[in-house]
């Protein structure tokens, strides 16, 4: 009973105390929005770890993608609920954004996975060190043409999220964004973990051990790895518009190289190819950016040493490949999240 | 219209140059332990600023002339340079090489150098911009509607010279077979009598010491230094190695002035705000195309 249900009861009343906790304002605005980060870096890093750890390839261009959804989400949302300047007025009535809302991001997240091809598509005959500049050079490509693109701001940036949000809150005053966040955090590790777990994770992990073997063992290969990018870039795509919404303002400086590195550092912390080692250490690394936030700039240096220092000792990461439950196996009577 | 293609050709000459010296050192690096060293766009970074405070205390503290300053900061800022790659190499890369640790965990640390010197350098001496000081005078050549300074000649004609050097210390000497050996086999090697590490730190001295003169060589033709220049200019020569085939050092060096000549003409024609766009866009498919680089040759590989 208790190991069926557990989930089913924890998810619920956690997402139910955060709410309530946002809606009664316990929590004050800054630690609201340090969660709020936690959950999409939680969304960022686990869907990288589909394709750097599951499938064993080197891609360090996940902030491109990010970039994708957050903006066309934005876009879509300030086109359709808002008044802007570049857009003028709402393309529907405002009190239609409360239902469109997760729409809108997943809309975001679709068009992430497409540009999710700019990396698939090359991925079928270039491999290992060559495919991980493709990954960069996607980035590049990303943030460069959205920067070229005048009529949407260029490098200045977007905004006219909070507006959406604003008629959201107008229509029913909850705590929209923390719900959201929560729903789409847990949504991914949901729809992360039944992939790994189904046929086409085991074809995504014979492409890790051996390329080749697996595809004389008639792993279809190329189809395995077009749908994994695309997962991987649509999740990343759906933490961007989240990010975006959440901030209220997208500018393509935030996605550079060096956001991608900070999500690379979250998958190599947690352990590749351990879902739950993506999630403690996407909190991990948040709390410990806003608690190493006084020493300013020296943060920068403290975190990659850290990190080298860990790759001297516990290369594999906090988790290595396990999971939760195979390291504290008593823990498995009590739950069971598939 | 010929005058100002030769007028472009000569500016993408210099600006490959310095894909070139930097690709160098990836290539090389990477010809030997098969790592990425990621943190080569920033030694290239961390040369730049020991150029400028070798050139600051020659010109300024012994009140040398230009050309003594020059002549005492290309030694100088060469063998620091070189002294911070091998540094890198003796903390961070040689004891996971010696555990056989899996080859990403290499990457990452690499990586992870790279953020640790931008940002010690960015929290050391301050986000303020460095003006390199003028070490020798510009001379403007004009032939025949076209302008070459003598800066251009120099990074241009010390680019060439480095690479055949190069080229024949890899094809010529018994260290370049040492290190042509090591990337074919390298548990092999060390039961040849070959000494396996000396000849890696050998590999990074050249690899940083090229960086810290393109470092030299950066900041006498752009006298602006910050502490995100070899970030950018770093992923770019990667890219210009990749593109030659890495490992290869005629790819590297061709990739180069490739990468500078399309970066340039594409500013000859096209908004600058498009460079990056097309310059990686010529990549992408170049990759694709040719998944191994121009130069590099696919290997076979045994299941």
């Amino acid at each position: 009973m208790l190991r069926r249900y557990s989930v089913h009861l924890i998810l619920p009343s956690l997402g139910g105390l955060l709410v309530y906790s946002a809606y009664e304002e316990l929590l004050g605005l800054y630690t609201l929005s340090v969660l709020m980060f936690m959950g999409v870096n939680i969304i960022l890093s686990s869907s990288l770890n589909l394709v750097n750890g599951y499938m064993g390839e080197f891609s360090c261009g996940h902030a491109g993608f990010m970039c994708v959804g957050a903006y066309v989400s934005s876009l879509l949302g300030v086109w359709l609920f808002a008044k802007d300047r570049v857009f003028g007025a709402p393309f529907l009535d405002p009190d239609y954004a409360i239902y469109a809302f997760p729409f809108i991001i997943l809309i975001g997240g679709i068009a992430a996975a497409i540009a999710g091809l700019l990396v698939a598509i090359p991925s079928y005959k270039t491999r290992g060190d060559y495919l991980a500049i493709i990954t960069i050079a996607a980035n590049y490509i990303i943030i460069s043409s959205i920067e070229n693109i005048g009529s949407i701001g260029g490098s200045r940036g977007f905004m006219g999220m909070k507006r959406v949000i604003g008629s959201m809150e107008d229509i029913a005053d909850l705590p929209w964004m923390p719900i959201w966040v929560f729903i789409f955090t847990v949504g991914t590790i949901w729809v992360l973990r039944r992939y790994v777990s189904s046929t086409f994770g085991k074809g995504v992990s014979a492409i890790c051990q051996d390329e080749v073997a697996a595809e004389i063992m008639s792993v279809n290969t190329n189809k395995m790895k077009t749908i994994s990018f695309m997962l991987s870039s649509g999740l990343a795509g759906i933490g961007g518009g989240l990010f975006a919404y959440i901030i209220g303002y997208v500018n393509p400086g935030s996605f550079t190289i060096l956001k991608s590195t900070e999500v690379l550092v979250m998958v190599y912390l947690g352990g590749m190819g351990s879902l739950s080692g993506s999630v403690l250490s996407a909190i991990l690394f948040t709390f410990l950016l806003e608690l190493l936030r006084p020493l300013g700039i020296f943060k920068w240096v403290i975190i990659p040493l850290m990190l080298v220092i860990m790759m001297q000792f516990r290369p594999e990461g906090i988790m290595g490949k396990r999971e939760l439950g195979d390291i504290f196996p008593r823990l498995k009577r009590f739950y069971r999240f598939k | 219209m010929l005058e100002s293609f030769l007028q472009n050709l000569i500016n993408a000459l210099q600006w490959g140059s310095f894909y070139a010296l930097i690709a160098l050192g990836y290539t090389l690096v990477y010809g030997v332990l098969t790592l990425i060293n990621f943190a080569h766009g920033d030694i290239f970074m961390v040369g730049a600023y020991i150029a400028f405070f070798a050139a600051s205390f020659a010109l300024t503290t012994l009140g040398l002339s230009g050309w003594a300053a020059l002549a005492l900061t290309i030694p100088i800022t060469m063998i620091l340079t070189a002294m911070v790659g091998v540094t890198l190499e003796r903390i961070a890369y040689r004891p996971l090489r010696r555990k056989g640790a899996n080859r990403l965990y290499v990457v990452i640390t690499a990586l992870m150098c790279g953020l640790i010197l931008e940002h010690s350098n960015l929290a050391i001496l301050g986000a303020s911009r460095k003006a390199f000081p003028t070490l020798i005078d510009l001379k403007i050549y004009h032939i025949g509607g076209v302008t070459i300074t003598n800066l251009n000649i120099a990074v241009i004609l010390v680019t060439s010279l480095v690479f055949i050097m190069l080229h024949k210390i890899v094809t010529k000497t018994r260290v370049g077979m040492a290190m042509r050996a090591i990337s074919y086999d390298k548990f092999a090697v060390p039961l040849m009598g070959i000494p396996l590490d000396n000849i890696i730190v050998i590999t990074f001295i050249l690899g940083s010491g090229l960086a810290g003169l393109a470092g030299l060589m950066f900041a006498m033709s752009y006298p602006v230094l910050e502490p995100y220049m070899g970030a950018l200019i770093g992923w770019k020569a990667f890219i210009a190695a990749v593109v030659g085939g890495i490992g290869d050092i005629r790819g590297a060096f061709l990739g180069g002035f490739l990468l500078g000549a399309v970066e340039i003409m594409v500013v000859a024609f096209f908004p600058s705000t498009l460079r990056d766009l097309i310059a990686f866009t010529v990549l992408l498919v170049i990759l694709t195309l040719r998944p191994t680089g121009l130069f590099g040759i696919a290997k076979t590989t045994k299941i």
